[in-house]
């Protein structure tokens, strides 16, 4: 009796806390035109606020795709051996880096946004994929190797060195065994990577100056500046961005609340 | 269990073997395992930290990108930020929106932990979906909060309308009084589901042996929370606090996306002047003097969170 009572005060906290979700969906399927008349529920759902998102956003969505793909696959070969040394090399080093880590998550985006953008205005990467792809590695790197550290150092020596014994070289053994044993917590990384590079707006807001490359965080954003007249389009376009947030709540369900506390605390 | 045996003894001498015969390639194969990050980190943080010290220094703006040239102007950008009389309020913002923020998303956050430490059916899927406003962009929380927020039409005037809560629309986001409570409010919302995952995992590595022990010394409800839960709870508590200062201070999405820092500079940051200054008003020397400010300003914290931590480890 009494657990179904807690049962009960959970699902309506979690009504409360997920209203504005509840929200974004309702107004994205209300008729266009303001939210004056938006009813609680969408009782005569129309399609039109996600016909004109995918018009208006839908290169926008791509961009994003792309540039989140490009993150997740430069952060996780950049970080897999690095979680891997730090996890299982003995040496004096390994203190320092997780220091530098730490220590990494106290510059603000903007001091990097700066650099980045009188850097890349030289070298000319303003407005470009790959530009946005290096600048959301800044975001992807030291998480993965936080997360993926923290799940390696379970692994025992002796795996490795067995392979070794066999005469596989260093690399050879972490390739052929290390990572195969790690996938799920590869998994995870890489889905939190997509979705910090997905997310991402400080980047897109600085280091694109021109129309070109424009990702979907940056389209909302100018939808927000003009007079928001149809909020149906704007939250269609909301709905559509939450949705690698659903599918990493979904798919990796039980290594979030671990990624969460992996990369905070360890 | 005989092959564990086995696995074990080759290794131990297989290990010896590798040693010699590989022993200096091997070095060098650990060194190419951690170039590419060290690399990476070197470019994407100490590049950037190096460049907006140097920047501070210059008078670095739109001409710069033209001719190249950068003169040092010593002190003089962090001298000009410091003087504009909006340096002060984007400090008191700052500091209302970074303490607003993590106090409320902390207690609220320790409230719904300790809720879900009871036992009961869904609370797992329930805490799992509890972490959706965490995880979605923060530019979809701000737009969709705009448009619940909005005065005329938000659904939130709308409704305290109808229950006589208020008799005319509160400008949420128009109104300089009110827009920086509306800002931190929308940011607990936010933060609350990261406080309520590290705290519950910090609850759940308490034994229960302590509150068993506890509850025979006559130690229940409050008492039980102040003697047990809050003193095995601290260290958690601490990195839990340190991170949300480190993280809240920089916040810059979400102010944008709601107020872009107005009505009238109300909701203006640290973090939003810096970003003005280089990118709307392109005075990238005065930019760099406030986010180094603010780098400043979260080392204290860290420094302070570390001391406290070693304490905590000699004790």
């Amino acid at each position: 009796m009494r657990r179904t009572a807690y049962t009960v005060i959970g699902v309506l906290i979690l009504c409360v806390m997920l209203f504005p979700v509840y929200w974004m969906l309702n107004a994205s399927l209300q008729p266009s035109g303001n939210t004056l008349t938006a009813g609680f529920l969408p009782l005569h759902p129309t399609f039109s606020g996600y016909k004109r998102a995918l018009d208006e956003q839908g290169g926008n969505l791509v961009t994003s795709m792309i540039i989140a793909a490009g993150t997740v696959v430069l952060s996780l070969a950049i970080a897999t051996p690095c979680a891997y040394a730090l996890s299982q090399f003995r040496s004096r080093w390994v203190s320092v880096g997780l220091l530098a880590i730490l220590i990494s998550q106290m510059i603000p985006g903007i001091v990097i946004a700066n650099a980045l953008y009188t850097a890349y205005e030289r070298i000319g990467l303003l407005n470009s994929i790959p530009g946005l792809i290096i600048a959301n590695c800044a975001s992807g790197i030291p998480f993965a190797i936080l997360i993926l550290r923290s799940f390696m150092l379970s692994l025992p020596p002796s795996l490795v060195e067995a392979a070794r014994v066999d005469g596989a070289g260093l690399f050879r053994a972490f390739v052929a065994i290390v990572l195969p044993i790690s996938r799920n917590s590869l998994i995870t990384a890489g889905l939190f990577s997509f979705l910090f590079s997905w997310s991402d707006f400080l980047f897109a807001l600085t280091l694109t100056t021109k129309g070109g490359v424009r990702p979907v965080t940056l389209g909302i954003y100018q939808y927000l500046g003009t007079q928001v007249q149809n909020w149906n389009a704007v939250m269609a376009t909301a709905v559509l961005s939450a949705i690698p947030a659903v599918v990493l709540l979904i798919a990796a369900q039980k290594y979030i609340a671990a990624g969460a506390i992996g990369g905070a605390v360890k | 269990m005989a092959t564990l045996t086995r696995t074990t003894r080759t290794s131990t001498a297989g290990r010896a073997r590798v040693r010699g015969r590989h022993h200096r390639g091997e070095s060098l194969t650990k060194v190419l395992f951690v170039l590419p990050a060290a690399v990476a980190m070197l470019g994407l943080f100490g590049y950037p930290v190096v460049k907006n010290l140097l920047m501070s220094l210059q008078d670095y703006g739109l001409k710069t990108f033209f001719t190249g040239v950068a003169p040092w102007v010593g002190l003089q950008n962090y001298r000009t930020v410091v003087t504009d009389k909006l340096f002060s309020d984007a400090m008191l913002n700052t500091a209302l929106f970074t303490i607003g923020s993590i106090a409320f998303q902390f207690a609220i956050g320790l409230g719904l932990a300790l809720f879900f430490r009871n036992r009961f059916p869904l609370s797992g899927l329930l805490r799992s979906l509890l972490l959706l406003p965490w995880l979605l962009p923060l530019i979809v929380s701000s737009a969709t909060w705009r448009s619940i927020l909005e005065q005329d039409s938000g659904i939130l005037n709308r409704t305290l309308i109808g229950l006589h809560v208020v008799n005319d629309p509160v400008p949420w986001l128009n109104s300089p009084s009110v827009a920086l409570i509306a800002v931190i409010g929308v940011n607990i919302w936010i933060g609350i589901p990261f406080n309520v995952t590290l705290l519950y995992s910090g609850l759940s590595e308490i034994p229960d042996e302590l509150y068993e022990a506890g509850q025979l010394d006559g130690a229940t409800g409050w008492r039980s929370f102040w003697y047990i839960t809050w003193p095995n709870l601290r260290s958690v508590a601490s990195v839990l606090l340190m991170l949300g200062v480190v993280y809240t201070i920089k916040v810059l999405d979400i102010i944008l996306g709601l107020t872009g820092g107005g009505p009238a500079n109300a909701t203006q940051t640290l973090a939003t002047q810096s970003y003005e200054k280089s990118f709307v008003d392109f005075r990238f020397g005065q930019g760099a003097a406030l986010s180094n400010i603010l780098i400043a300003i979260s080392f204290v914290f860290a420094i302070f969170y570390l001391r406290g931590s070693r304490r905590a480890v000699d004790e």
